[in-house]
């Protein structure tokens, strides 16, 4: 009798229970899966020890004029770069120069917290924008700043791309000025 | 079509009567390894997959092993590598199988890959052979580039810094997914990790898509040099002992090759700075891939243009994921009927190139893309006036808007006063100072070189020899058009694309095929039994 009438409504293409039942237990089936696969997934994402070493402290008064440090923040490496007055006027003479990725030396000083930098101290993230490769400082660099060994990308004494492929200038490192002797990056 | 109807197999003890009515796999083996009729016209590239195999074994077997003695920490990973060359007992012949091992086994993939493509091997029925066959080489691919993290020297470290900041390129989700796999902002103990885990799962995949590729070639049969359907028995020999010899010979003669670089230039195929540490502080000056994987290398190198939105960065990746991508959908590309390129005469000399062009490809690779191939004079002429009088005026504009207009006016103004070269630096958004000299001698000269960095380094050299007297340079670079490694690259590349995209679909539509030979047109064997192929 039961089954006489499903068989009917199934002729007439009605919904039965059993359509819903179908897609309800589908749905079910599918948020559930979404669920599990979401952890296994997500763990590969920065543990919380690896986000807690987020930020670094650096020390400036051992560094000399003309002299640079790479610090690691978040396992990258940071150039904390002591300008001479010579690299300082180079870089802001050049703000007005045919510039790939426009910006003036005081833009790239600014701090985190929107405070204007300090034109002897450069923080710079010291990954090439192109590939991610560590420029070297002075050698090979026509503009006096950094150049990048691998695809000969070259940066001035701000920083900023002048000649090769990279498409952006050096990234400026978050930072801010703790006291006058010190920085935190990050 | 098939000829293997019914399986021939007749277990011959009581043990096999009674295993074969529970679980057949002695008949599975029988009718896959030893019975199955295989052409009998097969050559020797037809030897390469039973190499293949063996490669996938040797590298699962080493593999295992190295595992118990590798440590996947930033700080023993290199130094546990060294320890297995040196300290356990035959480490040093295990890892040496091991990192040969990838090389031999891409070795004969690409030979594997060529023949498929020479004798049509993808066309009906076998496009899905031939697709899970290119899956197998795309995880072979993303094994090899784990693998090659997890010594932890430079090469390693810089590795997989440069394909993962590949990965950052894609917009939007691009950094998400790169701090995603990295598992921190940079390369670390999180990425070393998982790369291992990853290296250590992917060949057992890698074994499950062998199964299903050999379930594939048995169900749709193997193709021929003839690229002619089989079609009858007697055009087949069983597997055993025809081909099971056959490829023993020729995988004898594999293995001696693996042997002599095992033994005798176990490093000859890596890159000496791989046995530096992993340093995150210094670039070595190169970053190159293995070399299987040179030629995709050069592809995406070869993008440092950009095309409308897409930057040369993203279009870079693209084609490089696409220059895999695209073997995926050949066998629908390729329009012609015929299968093997013996009766392609066209596409056969297409083909020819083809493979030129991916040697090529793999020699650009392992270039510096900016060395110059062709050479070409780089010239500069610099004018300066020597002596005169030397006025100086300050130039101020309303706003940075208005700056050109104030320069223009400071030196109209110079020149009024009667200087002939005038110069003008900008100090600041509004200000600056314009200098004009009045007389003296105007100064030429021109420099040549032979790249840009040298010309550059020619005008220093003019710049500090007339010194700063003089600050009137006029510098006219002239930078002819340079033949360079990245040219090349862009050209093979280009082949490389037009090979698929258009030269198949469009030759196979419009080519006359050459004649089949009556021998293999008609059947002129008889039913009997003749020898080996």
């Amino acid at each position: 009798m039961a089954e006489a009438q499903a068989g009917a409504a199934h002729a007439e293409q009605e919904t039965t229970r059993r359509d819903f039942i179908y897609i309800a237990a589908g749905s079910v089936a599918a948020v559930g899966a979404a669920a599990t696969i979401w952890p296994f997934v997500a763990q590969m994402n920065p543990a919380a020890d690896t986000r807690a070493l987020s930020t670094t402290e650096v020390d400036l008064t051992a560094i000399e004029i003309g002299q640079q440090i790479k610090a690691m923040w978040q396992g990258k490496p940071v150039f904390v770069r002591h300008r001479t007055a010579a690299e300082i006027a180079s870089a802001q003479r050049d703000d007005f120069a045919n510039l790939k990725d426009p910006q003036s030396d005081a833009e790239r000083l600014v701090q985190a917290d929107g405070q204007a930098g300090r034109p002897e101290w450069l923080i710079l993230q010291a990954n090439c924008t192109h590939l991610g490769c560590v420029p070297t400082f002075v050698e090979g660099s026509s503009f006096g700043g950094w150049f990048c060994p691998c695809h000969g990308s070259d940066y001035d004494t701000s920083g900023r791309i002048r000649r090769g492929p990279a498409p952006r200038n050096l990234d400026v490192a978050p930072y801010v000025y703790l006291s006058d002797t010190s920085i935190r990056i990050g | 079509m098939k000829i293997h109807g019914h399986s021939t197999y007749e277990p011959q003890s009581g043990f096999t009567r009674w295993l074969d009515k529970r679980l057949p796999i002695v008949r599975l083996t029988h009718d896959s390894f030893v019975a199955y009729p295989t052409p009998r016209n097969l050559n020797y590239w037809w030897t390469f997959g039973a190499m293949l195999a063996l490669c996938l074994v040797v590298q699962i077997v080493t593999g295992i092993v190295l595992a118990m003695h590798y440590i996947p920490h930033v700080d023993f990973a290199f130094a546990s590598v060294q320890r297995i060359e040196r300290d356990i007992p035959y480490g040093w012949l295990i890892q040496n199988m091991h990192a040969v091992g990838a090389s031999m086994f891409f070795l004969a993939v690409y030979i594997h890959m060529f023949r498929g493509l020479y004798y049509g091997s993808y066309k009906a029925p076998r496009e899905l052979l031939w697709i899970l066959g290119c899956l197998i080489y795309a995880l072979m691919v993303a094994t090899a580039f784990l693998g090659y993290t997890l010594p932890w020297g430079q090469m390693s470290f810089w590795g997989a810094t440069v394909i993962t900041n590949i990965l950052g390129a894609l917009p939007l989700v691009g950094e998400s997914i790169q701090v995603w796999i990295r598992g921190g902002g940079a390369i670390d103990q999180p990425t070393l990790n998982r790369f291992f885990s990853l290296h250590y799962l992917l060949p057992f995949v890698i074994a499950g898509v062998v199964a299903l590729h050999i379930w594939a070639l048995h169900e749709a049969g193997q193709n021929n040099p003839t690229g002619v359907d089989v079609k009858k028995k007697e055009d087949t020999v069983p597997f055993t002992p025809h081909a099971t010899l056959k490829d023993l010979f020729a995988t004898s003669l594999f293995v001696i090759l693996f042997a002599v670089f095992i033994f005798y230039m176990p490093d000859a195929l890596g890159h000496a700075d791989n046995f530096i540490p992993a340093n995150p502080l210094q670039t070595p000056p190169e970053i190159v891939p293995e070399w299987y994987l040179l030629p995709f290398y050069a592809i995406l190198r070869a993008f440092d243009f950009n095309i409308g939105p897409i930057d040369s960065k993203l279009a870079g990746v693209l084609a490089m994921f696409a220059s895999i991508g695209i073997l995926f959908v050949l066998p629908w590309l390729d329009t012609s009927r015929v299968r093997s390129m013996r009766y392609r005469p066209i596409a056969r000399q297409f083909f020819i190139i083809f493979v030129v062009v991916c040697v090529v490809l793999g020699w650009c690779g392992g270039q510096n893309p900016g060395r110059i191939l062709v050479p070409a004079t780089f010239s500069a002429t610099l004018n300066w006036t020597q002596g005169g009088q030397v006025i100086e005026q300050p130039v101020t504009s309303q706003g940075a808007a208005q700056w050109d207009e104030a320069e223009q006016a400071a030196r109209a103004s110079l020149t009024e006063q009667g200087a002939g070269m005038t110069a003008v630096q900008r100090a600041g958004a509004d200000r600056g100072t314009a200098t004009g000299v009045i007389g003296g001698a105007v100064q030429t000269r021109t420099v040549t070189a032979h790249s840009v960095d040298e010309l550059e380094a020619q005008i220093n050299g003019v710049t500090e020899e007339v010194g700063q007297s003089a600050p009137f340079f006029q510098v006219e670079r002239r930078i002819p058009f340079t033949f360079t490694v990245t040219t090349l690259s862009q050209i093979m590349t280009a082949y490389y694309f037009l090979f698929f995209l258009i030269i198949l679909p469009i030759l196979g539509l419009r080519e006359t095929p050459g004649r089949v030979p009556d021998t293999i047109a008609k059947p002129v064997i008889g039913g009997e039994e003749a020898g080996a192929s």
